[in-house]
């Protein structure tokens, strides 16, 4: 930035840049592709600047689909577009979207979007011939002609996503198949349309698929054959296929050699039996095998999993385990890189020390839950695998505070680590703080730490992104100012009911330039004040949680609306924030998202003219008392504009749970007293 | 018959190919089974249907039966607590209405027993049978009442598990002492199964009629089919040597022949002997004895019969006798087919799509059963009455798709270079692929195809559009012809909008 306005004054005497070629202003463009801020910056400088950086942008996310005609204008050399942000895209803006970008356009994104149809998504494929990638998930409303259409013409497709279309059948997918004989990926998870014949015919007919997600579809035997048949297959997600047993597993027995990942979880009729024959043909180049939720882990699974040779990382999340079973993972002649053993009921000292002693060069490893395990487990894990970079721990209530010391004294090289929930103290943060590269921690309901262990966190971490202390009850301000200080690069922070907290917290944390995520909810002693220093500051912020923070009023808003433009999501529950605060902070344009439950100063009518002036609002959750208060014609609008207006269930919830049990109390006396009644007769 | 039994059948006949190809014919089932497919994989409501089925005939075949009766009464408040019980939450109005006629019951219930209680006291210097009548009567009277009461609190559970495992308990034990006083088997069955299908489908009065039409058409099929197994060329597989059979050739004359059987007293013409044999019986009784109905030739087959083979008088044809490589005929039924279909004009159009044409009426008639019944279409045209057959047969060739049916298309235009769309409009198809029937709005295809073609407002297509108001709008038509398969598309229809089409409907806008 402050080079830029450098060159500028230059340029004004010398003019320099007249020499400066576009190619190499291009360049240095591409080293500011991380923050949108600066490249924003970049395009004020002037005009050339301006132009050159509307013609180096390669990716568009836009906030509102009625800017894109003028984005589209702007920024011509678009490859990609990512309308995640739109909840609502009509045809005719893909339609000027493909006249637009034309040729260029390589990706596009609606896997938020609405109100589309088949017409616009044919206009892309159409116009844009070199159209490589689309995602299509989550448009329920789509039907087979839509997907026809877009299949009939972009040829050249090679990524589609049609995840939780529910309404296509193997007819679209056919189409698909058929018409996008490039495909290399294709996600088809939860399209309950469509069965055998389509994923069948995906397989015959796309012989580049590298990536094949049938999730939860209603698939059998049937089409197995064709999939085991796909030369280059490597990734393959099974999950929950209920039609999937182990006499489908044969199938695979002799076909995809190529396979990589494998993703049966959930699968319920799979057993060690049809996991044998994996290991037979289909194995040799499986790396990432993953079976939560699948089968008990018992000695006769891992025996069947043994003869995979390049197998490195294995999820086995809610199986439960038995030591003999982690013995013979122990056994295994390949060398794992990461272990998943979350909420396994089983994993005890014994079986954990057995395997981690024999894969030492585990990389991570997820023991989230595995309540049983104790002092040794840990030993055993920072003893042998002094290469880890990421250990999950969450809740392992019987792990001492002093094994936490030896996590820090052995394992220097992690990079994440999840303690939420365990006994760890200030010796072990302290400890702990020698892992330099620590990115991500969390720390949340870690009662027995305070603000030194914080504090040394903050000394020597330098590099941490994510700091979790949710109800750490012990830490105050000086623990928080300490990690402003240490950890510029921090984006997200909860101090979520640190009770004790203050503003000199947040206004230390306003040195964080990056954050973006803050959640303090249930911090008293905040006021706006602290929240200004944040606004001022923290230009990122997109994320913002200030429930039950009731001494944050109306004036904490207005420094919020005018400085944070990239707030996207924003929790006002129980705060001491009044409609006037609200209507500030509606002119915020990309805001989102709006929680407002219980806010005494709020009435319907403000509240109506907050919603009618935040136009980009996709979802606001109200009391349902709320809801009922607004004009039926504003509703409309509102959901018109793509805003889903989400009361809270809860009094209704209740109530009806209520109802539901007098219900059936009464209609089983009213049974009693009917066979009664028959045997009398 | 019993619960499993019907549940046997049910299962076989969501499962079982065979039952799938009989109904196959019958636009209600096969619209059903469909649809059946379509839905979500695990629902459960394959198994409705049979017991539907196996209700409706309890019913129909004892119409009399008090017990069938109250149930049929029962249908109301029923359909009622079938919509709670298919809404995941229940729906506060339904749950009102289904206690207050509990209510109502319970009341009715109460007087009886009142009555009861007051009798008992006073009966005592009467004549017995009088007693006894008038006790059977009450008890039947409470019997009913109070399998109603079963049924309506069962659909009061929040979910259908409950109701099914909660009711069908109670009524098991119900039954067991109810030994005494519980003559309709049948009444307390049919409770059962009320439970187990959740509810969902109620015994109607239309089913019964429907299910009767069925039956109707369903044997004159049999003997359509009958007969095309009969005219079917079935020599392919034949190595006979030459010269081993003797090759007669007719006229084409007398291949043309309309009949070569002609009754001798009436004059009426027939195509076959049996068929002319038959139809003599009406002449009297001596027509009927064994020795007239016998086929003639029997006797005679102690002489050592030579083989016939016959030839095509069409001289260059493989049949010809003159042709290099011969194949002889086997029957002049088979001389008259090939003749008709290979040499002759194809002068039969088929009154549905108005585009096949064949010189076999009997051909035409097969055709018409199954025209606009194809669901599955490919790009190039081609049609497939099933689904695997259409994706064997994309997957065979380069370049083909499947073809999205036209209520699916929702304005967005069809690819142009598809084919599809036009020729599928020329044919008047409208393939209910993804639905039960084509949800394009009613009025404009009916109308397209008065203005196009008068005769086409009848095809069984736009009988399932135009259905979509209900059983009475929809327009009649002007000819009953027994020998085509209106009849029964007709009355197939009716059940099928009036069972499915509520469901269905909602399934399309969903």
């Amino acid at each position: 930035m402050t080079e830029n306005k450098k060159q500028k004054s230059e340029e004004t005497s010398t003019n320099l840049f007249d020499f400066l070629s576009e190619e190499l202003i291009f360049s240095i463009l591409d080293f500011l592709d991380e923050t949108p801020l600066d490249r924003k910056s970049f395009s004020l400088v002037c005009t050339s600047f301006y132009s050159l950086e509307a013609k180096h942008r390669k990716t568009l996310r836009p906030f509102r689909h009625h800017y894109l005609r003028k984005l589209l204008t702007r920024f011509r050399n678009v490859r990609r577009v990512d309308l995640t942000l739109c909840p609502i895209v009509t045809d005719p803006s893909l339609a000027d979207i493909s006249n637009a970008c034309g040729d260029k356009l390589r990706a596009v994104d609606l896997s938020r979007s609405r109100c589309f149809s088949g017409a616009g998504l044919r206009c892309l494929a159409v116009n844009c011939r070199n159209l490589v990638e689309v995602d299509l998930s989550n448009a329920t409303e789509i039907r087979d002609s839509a997907i026809a259409a877009l299949a009939a013409e972009a040829k050249s497709l090679e990524k589609l996503s049609l995840a939780r279309c529910k309404a296509i059948t193997d007819l679209g997918v056919g189409c698909v198949a058929v018409g996008c004989r490039k495909l290399r990926l294709i996600s088809l998870r939860w399209c309950l349309g469509v069965g055998d014949f389509g994923v069948g015919l995906i397989a015959v007919k796309c012989r580049e698929l590298r990536s094949l997600d049938i999730s939860y579809l209603p698939i059998t035997d049937e089409c197995l054959p064709s999939i085991s048949k796909l030369q280059h297959l490597e990734d393959l997600v099974l999950e929950g296929c209920f039609g999937i047993d182990d006499s489908s597993l044969e199938v695979l027995r002799h076909g995809c050699k190529s396979l990589k990942r494998l993703d049966m979880s959930s699968c319920q009729n799979i057993s060690p039996v049809g996991l044998s024959s994996l290991s037979c043909g289909a194995g040799d180049h499986l790396q990432e095998l993953t079976l939560s939720f699948v089968s008990p882990v018992t000695l006769a699974l891992a025996d069947s999993l043994t003869k995979l040779p390049g197998l490195q990382s294995i999820k086995l999340d809610g199986c439960p385990v038995t030591c003999d079973g982690l013995k013979a993972i122990g056994n295994w002649c390949t060398s794992l890189r990461q272990l998943s053993l979350s909420k396994c009921p089983g994993v005890t000292d014994e079986g954990l020390s057995s395997v981690v002693s024999k894969h030492k060069d585990l990389r991570k490893l997820d023991i989230t839950c595995c309540h049983k395990l104790t002092y040794v487990s840990i030993d055993h894990v920072t003893n042998s695998c002094t290469a880890l970079t990421s250990l999950r721990m969450e809740s392992c209530t019987l792990v001492p505070r002093e094994a936490f010391v030896l996590i820090g004294e052995r394992c220097h090289l992690l990079e994440e680590l999840d303690l939420t929930d365990n006994e760890i103290d200030d010796e072990g943060l302290k400890s702990i703080s020698r892992c330099s590269k620590l990115s991500i921690l969390k720390l949340g309901i870690c009662l027995n730490i305070t603000d030194q262990g914080v504090a040394q966190v903050g000394f020597c971490c330098s590099k941490l992104v994510e700091l979790d202390l949710y109800r750490c009850k012990n830490i105050t301000d000086s623990g928080i100012s300490a990690i402003a200080r240490g950890c510029l690069d921090l984006e997200m922070i909860n101090i979520a009911y640190c009770k004790d907290v203050t503003d000199s917290s947040l206004i230390s944390l306003s040195q964080c330039l990056r954050l973006n995520t803050l959640e303090s909810r249930g911090c008293p002693l905040i006021t706006s004040l602290g929240l200004t220093a944040i606004a001022v500051r923290c230009k990122q912020l997109t994320k913002l949680d200030i429930k039950k923070c009731c001494n944050i009023d109306d004036s904490g808003m207005t420094p919020l609306a005018y400085f944070s433009q990239n707030l996207r999501q924003i929790n006002l529950s129980y705060s001491a924030v009044t409609e006037a605060g609200l209507l500030t902070l509606a002119s915020i344009g990309c805001l989102q998202s709006l929680t407002l439950l219980h806010l005494d100063g709020l009435t319907p009518n403000g509240l109506a003219t907050a919603l009618l002036t935040c136009e980009g609002l996709t979802k606001v959750k109200l009391q349902e008392s709320f809801k009922s208060s607004l004009p039926q014609p504003l509703l409309k609008h509102l959901e018109a504009r793509g805003c889903r207006i989400r009361p809270t269930m809860l009094e209704a919830k209740v109530r009806g749970h209520h109802v539901a049990r007098l219900r059936t109390n009464l209609v089983a006396q009213l049974l009693e007293l009917l066979r009664a009644s028959f045997q009398w007769l | 018959m019993d619960l499993e039994e019907a549940e046997q059948w049910a299962n076989s006949s969501s499962g079982n190919e065979s039952r799938k190809e009989l109904s196959s014919n019958h636009p209600p089932y096969s619209n059903f089974d469909s649809a059946q497919l379509q839905q979500k994989w695990d629902d459960p409501s394959m198994l409705d249907y049979g017991v539907r089925i196996e209700q409706s005939f309890q019913e129909f075949n004892q119409p009399n039966n008090d017990q069938a009766k109250i149930f049929g009464q029962e249908d109301v408040p029923m359909l009622d607590s079938v919509r709670t019980d298919k809404i995941p939450d229940w729906d506060p109005g339904t749950m009102l209405n289904n206690l207050s006629f509990l209510e109502e019951k319970i009341h009715q219930l109460q007087e009886l027993v009142h009555f009861i209680g007051g009798k008992r006291s006073q009966v005592l210097g009467r004549p017995d049978d009088l007693v006894a009548q008038q006790k059977q009567l009450i008890t039947a009277d409470i019997t009913s009442i109070i399998a109603q009461l079963i049924s309506t609190a069962g659909s009061l559970l929040p979910s259908v598990k409950n109701t099914l495992s909660n009711t069908a308990l109670s009524v098991g034990q119900l039954s067991q002492p109810g030994g005494v006083n519980l003559p309709p088997e049948l009444g307390m069955t049919g409770c059962v199964q009320h439970q187990n299908n959740g509810g969902s489908k109620i015994p109607d009065e239309s089913i019964n009629t429907d299910l009767t039409a069925n039956y109707g058409a369903e044997q004159s099929n049999n003997f359509d089919e009958h007969e095309m197994k009969d005219e079917e060329d079935a020599d392919e597989g034949e190595n006979l040597l030459p010269g081993t059979y003797e090759i007669l050739q007719l006229e084409k004359e007398e291949i043309l022949a309309p009949h070569t059987h002609f009754c001798a007293i009436c004059g009426k013409g027939f195509k076959r002997d049996a068929n002319l044999r038959m139809h003599m019986r009406g002449h009297g009784d001596e027509y009927k004895t064994a020795a007239a109905l016998a086929k003639p030739h029997k006797e005679s087959g102690s002489e050592p019969a030579v083989i016939k083979r016959y030839s095509c008088p069409y001289a260059g044809c493989k049949r010809n006798k003159d042709h290099k490589k011969f194949q002889p005929l086997k029957t002049i039924l088979c001389v008259k087919n090939h003749y008709k279909r290979t040499h002759c004009d194809k002068s039969y159009t088929c009154s549905r799509c108005h585009t096949k044409k064949f010189s076999v009426i009997a051909d035409l008639k097969t055709h018409e059963k199954h025209c606009g019944k194809d669901k599955w279409l490919c790009s190039c045209g081609t049609t497939f009455s099933r689904k695997d057959k259409l994706f064997g047969h994309i997957a065979l060739f380069q370049g083909h798709t499947p073809a999205i049916p036209l209520d699916d298309t929702k304005g967005s235009a069809m690819p142009a270079d598809h084919g599809t769309g036009t020729e599928a409009a020329n044919k008047g198809y409208i393939s209910p692929a993804n639905f039960n029937f084509p949800s394009n709005s009613p009025g404009q295809t009916a109308a397209q195809n008065i203005v196009d073609d008068p005769s086409a407002f009848f095809s069984p297509i736009n009988f399932e559009t135009c259905n979509f108001g209900g059983f009475h709008e929809f327009p009649r038509p002007p000819f009953e012809d027994s020998e085509s398969s209106f009849s029964f598309l007709l009355s197939g229809s009716c059940n099928y909008s009036q069972k499915t089409g509520g469901d269905s409907n909602s399934n399309n806008l969903e």
